[in-house]
């Protein structure tokens, strides 16, 4: 079965997703990914303030492609979850309550996940263009000199994914 | 001895269209192996999996648009005979200009940054590509064009093995190296085994063998039934498609061998993604 959720996530949502879950997202979004952490958590580590409010937020780790003329935005799938480990924990004592990559996460970021209440969702690496689909509009926030690496507000309907890692600690990523 | 003529800007329109043309439409034997692994995935998730991916490559072949946002970095085998002669500029700036164009007028993403560790400023062309050029004899220049994503990338690796690791060590190394990759790099992958030479042999044939279709065997028997074995064996792991669980975890592995040393054996383990994208041509 498949739960449809509209953001900003609220802790009721949160509760109600659990490792497995299959969801269709709609609302706004940001984006960010290797560049973009790394200079959200120097801020953070020197005490200072974001460019973005990051509080209440889910963040999709992306770094889109081109849009063609008539496109609201270029092949969009995600990127590996694992490099943004290092700096998620201090994301999501900021507030972060979501994330959508791919891949396994660190056992530090599912500690910080269950102690802030936040959910990993994983969307299908490889499936750029049938996502782009459910992205609507994108407009960008910060860090702009970054280009594909820079911090976007996503406008989605129906945004495919699996909740991976759930609020309670739950990993349906295989071990293998 | 004859000469022929080509010019560069016949090298970079080719160049361009291999670029352009991979990123929207994947090849058929990766088109064939995910209808294999939708009728024979056994994990729900897994399956809904691989016909997303289909699907997928379906909108972008239709929409001329990339089947994954990351475009990957270049990387070009040459093989140029030896009595052809460039026109109106050089070999290595038509590639590049080729390379370029396919980046900034194909709408693909431009992933690479000028320096590793210090500045990481993206050059915003995708170049430089990589291009390994061998001479060869003839009057005919034979591109073999792929790009690489890096999710997959990241997970590759390379190991000086001694003889008496044998065939056994071998197998440990590569299974070893895809199971420490678990579910990172858009599982079902492909993986490129690069056998023998020296350190850097190794490697560049483990890339090679990511380029070559996966519905070919190793024409050695004996690596062709490595091939099929270590498969077999991957897909026992268990992680699936995008790592959620199934008994598809790798589409296709090639082999390429090469001699080496007598106190040596390198093997190395070059993972791709389900996009394995690549493309020939021959001027």
């Amino acid at each position: 079965m498949t739960k449809k959720i509209t953001l900003p996530l609220t802790d009721e949502i949160i509760a109600d997703l659990n490792a497995g879950d299959s969801v269709l997202i709609t609302g706004a979004m940001i984006t960010g990914r290797d560049a973009a952490h790394k200079r959200l958590f120097e801020l953070i580590e020197q005490g200072k303030n974001l460019p973005v409010d990051i509080n209440g937020e889910v963040i999709y780790y992306v770094g889109p492609a081109p849009a063609k003329p008539g496109h609201a935005v270029g092949p969009a799938g995600p990127t590996s979850s694992y490099r943004m480990d290092k700096y998620t924990p201090a994301l999501l004592e900021r507030g972060l309550k979501g994330m959508i990559g791919k891949g396994a996460r660190s056992n530090e970021v599912i500690e910080s996940m269950i102690k802030n209440g936040a959910v990993y969702f994983a969307a299908i690496g490889g499936a750029a263009a049938l996502i782009s689909k459910s992205i609507k509009k994108i407009e960008i926030l910060a860090y702009e000199d970054l280009g594909t690496e820079a911090i976007y507000r996503f406008y989605v309907e129906d945004f495919p994914a699996i909740v991976a890692i759930d609020s309670k600690g739950n990993n349906i990523l295989s071990k293998g | 001895m004859e000469i022929r003529k080509i010019d560069a800007y016949k090298i970079t329109e080719t160049v361009k269209k291999l670029y352009t043309d991979m990123n929207y439409f994947i090849g058929d034997d990766i088109i064939n192996a995910l209808k294999n692994a939708e009728s024979s995935e056994t994990g729900l998730i897994g399956k809904n999996v691989i016909s997303q991916l289909i699907e997928n490559n379906r909108i972008a072949a239709e929409e001329e648009v990339p089947i994954c946002q990351d475009t990957g970095m270049a990387v070009l085998f040459v093989e140029y005979g030896e009595r052809v002669v460039i026109e109106n500029g050089s070999f290595e700036d038509a590639v590049q200009e080729g390379v370029r164009r396919a980046y900034i007028d194909g709408y693909l993403r431009k992933s690479v940054v000028d320096d590793p560790i210090f500045d990481r400023i993206n050059t915003k062309d995708n170049t430089p590509a990589i291009i390994y050029t061998s001479i060869v004899p003839g009057d005919r220049i034979k591109i073999l064009a792929g790009c690489k994503g890096f999710g997959s990338e990241n997970m590759s690796a390379v190991k000086m093995l001694t003889p008496s690791a044998g065939i056994d060590g071998v197998k440990e190394f590569i299974l070893d190296t895809v199971r420490y990759a678990g579910p990172n790099p858009c599982p079902p992958i492909v993986v490129g085994i690069g056998i023998g030479g020296t350190f850097e042999k190794a490697a560049m044939l483990a890339k090679k063998a990511t380029l070559r279709p996966i519905d070919t065997s190793n024409p050695d028997s004996r690596y062709a039934a490595l091939e099929n074995e270590l498969l077999l064996e991957i897909n026992k792991m268990g992680f699936g498609p995008a790592g959620l669980g199934g008994n598809n975890t790798a589409l296709g592995l090639n082999i390429e061998y090469f001699p080496t040393h007598i106190a040596g054996m390198p093997v190395a383990v070059n993972i791709c993604c389900h996009a394995a994208r690549h493309k020939e041509a021959v001027i």
